[in-house]
């Protein structure tokens, strides 16, 4: 009997399935809310690439319209301006550096915590995710002062290292859970096999952990490149600004060149557009693991 | 012959434990507590940040505290951060949850549509905020588009009567993307087959997500929530960069942050910067406390246990 029934609820199953997939709200609803919220979200980035595009002429007389004619001036005037390539480096060697410890540091960190027995484990795991509750706004001041005694203002380990500090809770919270759900006899068997615990490490636990890693590698990455505060109270040389520093300079510098000002600022959010684009998929699946953790 | 082994053992884990573990607490220890704890000693001197503050500055107990809670200027920064922690949960949890709810359906596109809505929470405070301020001048874009649909515009970011609200609607535009993130990974951890079944029972779209998606999405809305109030509480880069520093008062959307900026960093009162540092702290860790014990509490258990 119950399989009799279970037969036709499967047929219902199937039934509501097709139809889901085409009308739960009817697709051109879905397609149309999408699409004002995809506008909504993207219209402020178009109006900046865009406005790179147009004179200032074009700006003030109409400051909502398209650009006609085109002119790519103003983007080939920051290409060609040493500004943009020095303060794109710069961000560029913060953000990697940034990655890579955080990684690093974060990997081996929540290695221990996950796969480790011994007391302190979880006063470990505490600490770093009490390092939530101290955001960089409530420790800048003293951060600088810290910095400065290190002889470490206008140098990019000055921003370096704080920031990997910063992003080792987030990494660590979102790395431990990962670690932990690898299973114990896989452990086991490279024991048997010979394996050390740290070759089981390198052999096994890096290769494994790659999708937590790029995840909070992206999320390190991002962050690091989108960093306002911390630049601004360290670096003062404009040698060393990164880009959102440079941005903000810029931006108040040529106040009256507003589409140069777009310009500078729409290539300046290329590259962490393009990392999240790649791996977005990286991310969502990476949080989705961190929170049933 | 085991014993020796067992024992080789325990103190081979113990230096693996050490090398693996202490460059991470050294960096997180050096640059995230201990400037935390730095703070609250440089808050108890009036100094200027050269030399240190036992040689170079004065020593005046809690005076700088009792300065800062006793400021006018400070008191409204701190109305208008929690102001902002709880108009930014009224707008954009709901918002979250529903832009997750539509992104969640099976369409074509959406891959592409997922990252679309992304990207201002990709892009940086800064460009966010020159792009904006820039829009919302009163010859800016906004109020061109208002004026071709043949509505008034207003002075957004001047008028103190609207600033506040063109911060909200701001940090909203940015931040509801990271929200949605989370939403959907919630989403993704509910069983498809609980769906499955109530249809089976003759449940309707609406009716699913009110008995099954909202309850089962409490965790990752009570943790986003949490996300949100201390974000709120630190909020600076949005503010500073289309307010400035000395509009943001007069428009009324300045925050503790940009307060201790102005008043620490750029007055190169030290003392006094980092006294508000430590007040900003303990104002944070406050509510955070709050929140755990009555909201957050579940969830800490649960994760706490499961992670044993």
């Amino acid at each position: 009997m119950s399989n009799h029934k279970g037969g036709s609820r499967f047929e219902i199953l199937q039934r509501w399935k097709g139809e889901r997939a085409s009308t739960p709200w009817g697709n051109p609803v879905v397609y149309f809310l999408s699409l004002v919220l995809v506008g909504i979200c993207v219209g402020p980035v178009l109006y900046i690439i865009f406005g790179g595009f147009r004179t200032n002429a074009q700006i003030t007389q109409d400051p909502s319209g398209l650009p006609n004619p085109w002119v790519v001036s103003n983007y080939t005037s920051v290409l060609e301006s040493g500004t943009f390539w020095q303060q794109l480096v710069n961000s560029l060697l913060v953000a990697l550096l940034t990655t890579i410890g955080t990684v690093a540091l974060g990997l081996m960190v929540s290695f221990v915590i996950a796969r480790y027995r011994f007391r302190y484990a979880g006063l470990m795991y505490s600490l770093f995710a009490a390092g939530l509750m101290f955001p960089m706004t409530v420790a800048i001041t003293p951060l600088y002062l810290l910095i400065k005694a290190l002889g470490l203002v206008n140098s990019i380990f000055g921003l370096v290292l704080p920031e990997i500090a910063f992003a080792l809770p987030t990494t660590i919270i979102i790395l431990v859970p990962f670690l932990k759900s690898i299973p114990q006899e896989l452990e086991e068997a490279a024991a048997l096999d010979g394996c050390s615990r740290m070759g089981f490490f390198w052999r096994m636990i890096v290769p494994l952990s790659m999708p937590g890693v790029a995840t909070t590698g992206i999320l390190a990455f991002v962050n690091s490149w989108n960093n306002y505060m911390l630049p601004l109270f360290l670096i003062n040389d404009p040698h060393r600004y990164t880009l959102p520093l440079g941005v903000q300079m810029f931006s108040s510098q040529y106040s009256v060149d507003t589409a140069k000002v777009l310009a500078f600022t729409s290539m300046s959010m290329i590259p962490a557009l393009l990392c999240f684009t790649f791996f977005q998929k990286r991310i969502v699946g990476g949080l989705t693991g961190a929170i049933k953790g | 012959m085991r014993d020796p082994n067992a024992i080789t053992k325990s103190r081979r884990e113990r230096v693996e434990i050490t090398l693996l573990s202490t460059p991470a607490i050294i960096i997180f220890l050096g640059f995230v507590i201990f400037p935390v704890f730095m703070a609250v000693y440089y808050g108890l001197f009036k100094w200027k940040g050269f030399g240190s503050p036992s040689s170079n500055g004065q020593f005046i107990g809690i005076d700088n505290f009792v300065l800062i809670l006793k400021d006018p200027v400070f008191q409204k920064a701190v109305g208008h951060n929690f102001f902002i922690a709880v108009m930014s949960l009224i707008i954009q949890i709901p918002l979250a949850i529903l832009f997750a709810l539509l992104l969640n359906q099976k369409f074509k596109g959406r891959g592409l549509i997922r990252t679309l809505i992304f990207v201002p929470y990709v892009i940086s405070e800064v460009i966010v905020g020159t792009g904006w301020s820039l829009m919302l001048q009163s010859k800016g874009a906004v109020n061109a588009v208002l004026a071709k649909l043949g509505l008034a515009g207003a002075d957004w970011i001047a008028n103190p009567k609207i600033a506040m609200w063109t911060l909200l609607f701001v940090i909203s535009w940015k931040y509801v993307g990271f929200y949605v993130i989370l939403m959907l990974a919630g989403l993704q951890s509910i069983p498809e087959e609980l769906y499955e079944a109530a249809a089976v029972d003759g449940a309707d779209f609406w009716q699913m997500q009110r008995s099954i998606t909202l309850p089962l999405l409490a965790p990752t809305v009570r943790i986003a929530a949490f996300l949100s109030i201390i974000g709120s509480m630190q909020l600076f880069d949005l503010v500073y960069i289309i307010w400035g520093q000395y509009v943001s008062d007069t428009a009324g959307t300045s925050t503790m942050a940009t307060y201790m900026v102005r008043e620490g960093r750029l007055a190169s009162n030290y003392g006094y910067g980092n006294a508000i540092a430590v007040i900003i702290f303990l104002i944070s860790l406050l509510v955070a406390l709050l929140y755990q014990k009555f909201v957050l509490s579940k969830d800490l258990e649960g994760g706490l246990t499961e992670s044993k």
